[in-house]
């Protein structure tokens, strides 16, 4: 397999979507070739930083006000009669 | 996964299912309650893709609305959620291409990169790499990195990697093929990884040349 090959299936072989058979192939790959083992774990890693990160959380009280808002805007739509989209 | 009610069909309805179910009988604190469940992950995905607080805050307020608004339509073949997030995610872009005009602004433009070799004198990172710097530096670091990807990089790798929408679901929010949700998703991973290697490599001390 040539690192080019690895590459495409880093992929499936991250989310566990590979056959045996190619999974065996990728790690054949990854125990000699370092640049590869390294682009995997290190990709592995980003993943995980920002699947863990939280960005962007909601704060308790916008949530609040934008939920009252959003709740009074379907009142309001339901009163003026069925939207036809 | 309960049985709860075995009566009404012959598969116990998910919980989400039945809030659905009654919100488009009418019953409005079922819906807010799925707003309640969801408006986390809007905001983010909003935020994520409009890279502006105010606008998200105005998706947030529109995808509900129209997913209230069109309920009726909304065939449960898929989980609501994904249903939501393909509304959100159109209104996030409309927003977008709204303020930045002057980039055409579509998840399914072919993205040319011809990078697609294999990334060469690639360094290893630090063990820990969260640990190098402090909270507010991290996030500041992880949110100017992945603002620097196109948005149809960045839109698939936060549905697929932050939000954990499965591959088929990433594709049905986003209106594209799986093989095009899984060629950007290697990508928006790969970008990323080597942006973040700037500051995640080991600190140069003897363990260089490889
Ligand atoms: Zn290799």
């Amino acid at each position: 397999m040539k690192c080019t090959e690895f590459l495409k299936e880093l992929t499936n072989y991250l989310d566990g979507a590979l056959d045996d058979r190619t999974k065996s192939d990728l790690e054949d790959h990854l125990a000699w070739c370092h640049n590869c083992y390294v682009v995997c774990d290190t990709t592995r890693k980003t993943i995980e930083i920002y699947r863990d990160s939280e960005l962007y959380p909601l704060p308790e009280d916008l949530r609040g006000r934008l939920r009252s808002a959003i709740m009074t805007k379907c009142t309001q739509s339901k009163k003026s009669g069925p939207q036809n989209a | 996964m309960s049985a709860i009610q075995p009566n009404i069909s012959e598969q116990p309805l998910s919980e989400e299912l039945q809030l659905v179910r009654a919100a488009k009988q009418g019953d409005d604190k079922a819906f807010e309650e799925l707003v309640r469940r969801y408006d986390r992950n809007v905001f983010r995905i909003a935020q994520h893709i409009t890279q502006n607080r105010e606008d998200a805050e105005d998706v947030v307020q529109d995808a509900f609305l129209k997913a209230y608004g069109n309920l009726a339509q909304f065939q449960e073949q898929s989980k609501f959620y994904t249903w939501l997030v393909r509304i959100a995610v159109n209104e996030a872009l409309m927003k977008l291409r709204r303020r930045k005009p002057e980039r055409t602004v579509s998840l399914d433009e072919e993205i040319k990169t011809e990078d697609d070799s294999v990334p060469r004198e690639v360094a290893d990172w630090s063990p820990n790499p969260e640990q190098m710097y402090n909270q507010a530096e991290l996030r500041d670091i992880l949110t100017r990195t992945i603002q620097g990807l196109p948005p149809g990089f960045r839109t698939v790798f936060v549905l697929r990697d932050v939000e954990g929408l499965s591959t088929e679901e990433t594709a049905q929010a986003l209106e594209l093929s799986i093989p095009a949700v899984k060629s950007r998703l290697l990508r928006a991973r790969l970008q990323l990884r080597e942006r973040l290697s700037r500051y995640f490599q080991k600190r140069a001390s003897g363990d260089g040349n490889l």
